[in-house]
């Protein structure tokens, strides 16, 4: 008996310990803004809240609220930052991943840049640009910020899925009779859609949860999830705060395992090459 | 007809004419420039200079989507994405054909080729030999001028290429297109071809009917890429109209016919087919052949049909193959035991090196 409690047992108590502090570390801030979002009343020193209810839930989802139009904006701005990613990155990643470009690596890269410095720095430059050309407070400024965000993975994945497209089946297509174009649309992007499509949704959990591009270039006229996330916070309104995280992290976890479903191996190992 | 990449001769003056309507095979090693070839002909590269004339028109300003080529690629190429009969008919409703007519088209090709009613078929439900099916039936469903096949046997394991060599064979004789078949597979080559031609390193060695390279070659590279052979390198000794005789590097002396010109003191290779030598228990048999000799079997490679003995020389010590005669009379033969072996100098061919 002592010796299968030292066996067994015995090795598992660090991982359990570590594990534990894992679980803690993810799910408890989750069970705060859980908390938090059904609080009416919760004062220092109290452990727990001391009223349960839904009243925020009812402000929140009032039909002419912030939260409403801000969730409207989010989706609405999303939308678009996808539409526009992917009209460029689809030309993009197919050029990058079939023609013999020049400087392929230096143009990945090049995506890449605008992640690379603090952001603060760069969304007060484009701010002040944008003003100049009447784009600050407007959607399109802020779609315009957000795509640059999410080009990055948009082009970075097309690329890949374009790459692990076999070349043998375009030709295959040609030598039936398919002219160039024709056999991108029947062949090439059917056959990279799954990857194309991860993409999108990269780019659309990434614009739906940016906040320094449009905290900069969209107030006061555009306001988004995150933006109002904030100012709830700022305001110490922590019930309507939580309340807005629970709605962005929905779409977060469920596109995830969407993801998971689109993105094969073979896809993600052509990621950079 | 020249090909070069960079500073890679890949084709090199390529000169030849196929007749309409017949199975023409390219033989030869990896790396030999056959799939650059069959490219070029296809339309996905350009020669470097010279011309692809098809029915008398060169169609080297011809996009390869316009060629009237169709290729049956090595890993096939069905698209994962469509079932089998819009695999099929992929090439029909890109030229526009109405519906009802390329279900028909479609409907009549697969079952010339063995696969009536299996157009919804998924294409990774099928076997590999049915795909290999699919992937002709997409190009002659085309009606080409030509069909280029890249080795699609390949991948298929020894008793279905076998079977596909015999219905290759008999599709082409039946849709009476001309096949331009690429392999390094040689009785893939020899089976199911009118004509072959034996290329390497970018050149054609001899290109021929498949008894002519086999019975006749005309070069080394040929006599030791088609078939087996026995082989042997000496010095001329004797010449006597075309009859030479050669004395080797173990001071055995071989009668036979010379493939070329050639004159005393020349170096040459000897080469001489497994099926080519006699066996006789005491020599009785061997008395017209000019080369005779005595030996002991080494060891009985027994494989059927295709059996082989080992045997050695006594006198000069070479190893030998012999084709195992399956007329009964040696079925018991062992190793160890003696022999008489002999061949005659119309069978034995003399290359000279260089």
């Amino acid at each position: 008996m002592s010796g299968l409690w030292r066996s067994v047992v015995v090795p598992w108590i660090p991982r359990a310990i570590l594990l534990g502090l894992f679980a803690f570390a993810i799910f408890g801030p989750l069970a705060n803004l859980l908390l938090w979002a059904f609080a009416e009343v919760w004062y220092f020193p109290h452990k727990l809240p001391l009223e349960w209810g839904f009243d925020f839930w009812r402000q929140v989802f009032k039909p002419r609220g912030n939260a409403m139009l801000s969730l409207n904006n989010s989706i609405i701005i999303a939308i678009f930052t996808v539409i526009v990613s992917l009209a460029i990155a689809i030309p993009a990643g197919y050029a990058l991943a079939r023609r013999n470009l020049p400087w392929r690596s230096l143009i990945l890269i090049a995506f890449l840049l605008p992640q690379a410095f603090p952001s603060v720095a760069v969304y007060i430059n484009v701010a002040r640009i944008f003003y100049g050309f009447g784009l600050a407070g407007t959607y399109v400024g802020v779609v315009l910020v957000h795509t640059v965000q999410g080009l990055v993975f948009a082009v970075w994945i097309a690329t890949a899925a374009f790459s692990a497209v076999d070349r043998e089946l375009e030709e295959a297509a040609r030598n039936l009779g398919a002219s160039g174009l024709r056999t991108f649309f029947t062949i090439t992007l059917p056959l990279a859609l799954p990857g194309i499509m991860a993409s999108a949704i990269f780019v659309f959990l990434i614009s739906l949860d940016e906040f320094t591009g449009t905290f900069f270039v969209g107030v006061p006229d555009v306001v988004t999830m995150p933006l109002l996330l904030f100012n709830a916070s700022m305001e110490g309104n922590y019930q309507i705060a939580s309340i807005t995280s629970l709605l962005l992290l929905v779409p977060s976890v469920g596109f995830m395992l969407f993801i998971e479903r689109f993105l094969k191996a073979d896809v993600l190992a052509k990621v950079g090459n | 007809m020249r090909k070069t990449f960079a500073d890679f001769v890949a084709v090199d003056d390529v000169d030849l004419a196929i007749p309409s309507g017949s199975f023409f095979s390219i033989l030869g090693p990896s790396g030999c420039g056959k799939t650059t070839l069959l490219r070029m002909i296809a339309g996905f590269l350009q020669p470097t200079s010279g011309d692809i004339l098809i029915k008398g028109r060169s169609v080297l300003d011809v996009p390869p989507n316009k060629r009237a080529v169709n290729m049956v690629f090595q890993h096939l190429a069905l698209f994962p994405m469509m079932n089998v009969a819009e695999n099929v008919g992929y090439g029909l409703r890109r030229r526009g054909m109405p519906r009802e007519d390329v279900a028909k088209k479609v409907e009549d090709a697969l079952a010339r080729v063995g696969l009536p009613g299996s157009g919804t078929k998924r294409i990774s439900q099928i076997s590999g030999g049915q795909k290999q099916r699919v992937a002709i039936a997409r190009c002659l469903v085309l009606d080409p001028d030509v069909l280029l096949l890249d080795e699609p046997l390949g991948a298929l394991d020894l008793k279905l290429r076998e079977h596909m060599k015999v219905e290759l064979k008999k599709l082409q004789h039946e849709f009476e297109t001309t096949f331009i078949y690429i392999t390094h597979d040689q009785s893939e080559a020899l089976v199911m071809s009118d004509r072959v031609a034996v290329m390497n390193a970018g050149r054609f060695e001899q290109v021929g009917p498949a008894q002519e390279l086999y019975y006749q070659p005309k070069t080394i590279f040929v006599a030791e890429f088609v078939g087996d052979s026995n082989k042997w390198r000496g010095r001329v000794a004797a010449i006597e109209q075309n009859r030479v005789t050669v004395t080797t590097a173990q001071s055995g002396r071989i009668c036979g016919v010379a493939a070329g010109p050639c004159s005393i003191g020349d170096d040459v290779e000897v080469f001489v087919r497994p099926e080519a030598v006699a066996l006789s228990r005491d020599g009785s048999t061997l008395q017209n052949m000019a080369n005779q000799m005595d030996g002991e079997v080494v060891s009985v490679l027994f494989n059927g049909a295709a059996s082989r003995l080992l045997v050695r020389a006594r006198e000069t010590g070479d190893e030998i193959d012999v084709a195992l005669p399956q007329t009964g009379e040696f079925n018991d033969l062992q190793a160890g035991q003696s022999v008489s072996f002999g061949w005659s100098d119309a069978q034995t061919k003399c290359f000279v090196i260089g």
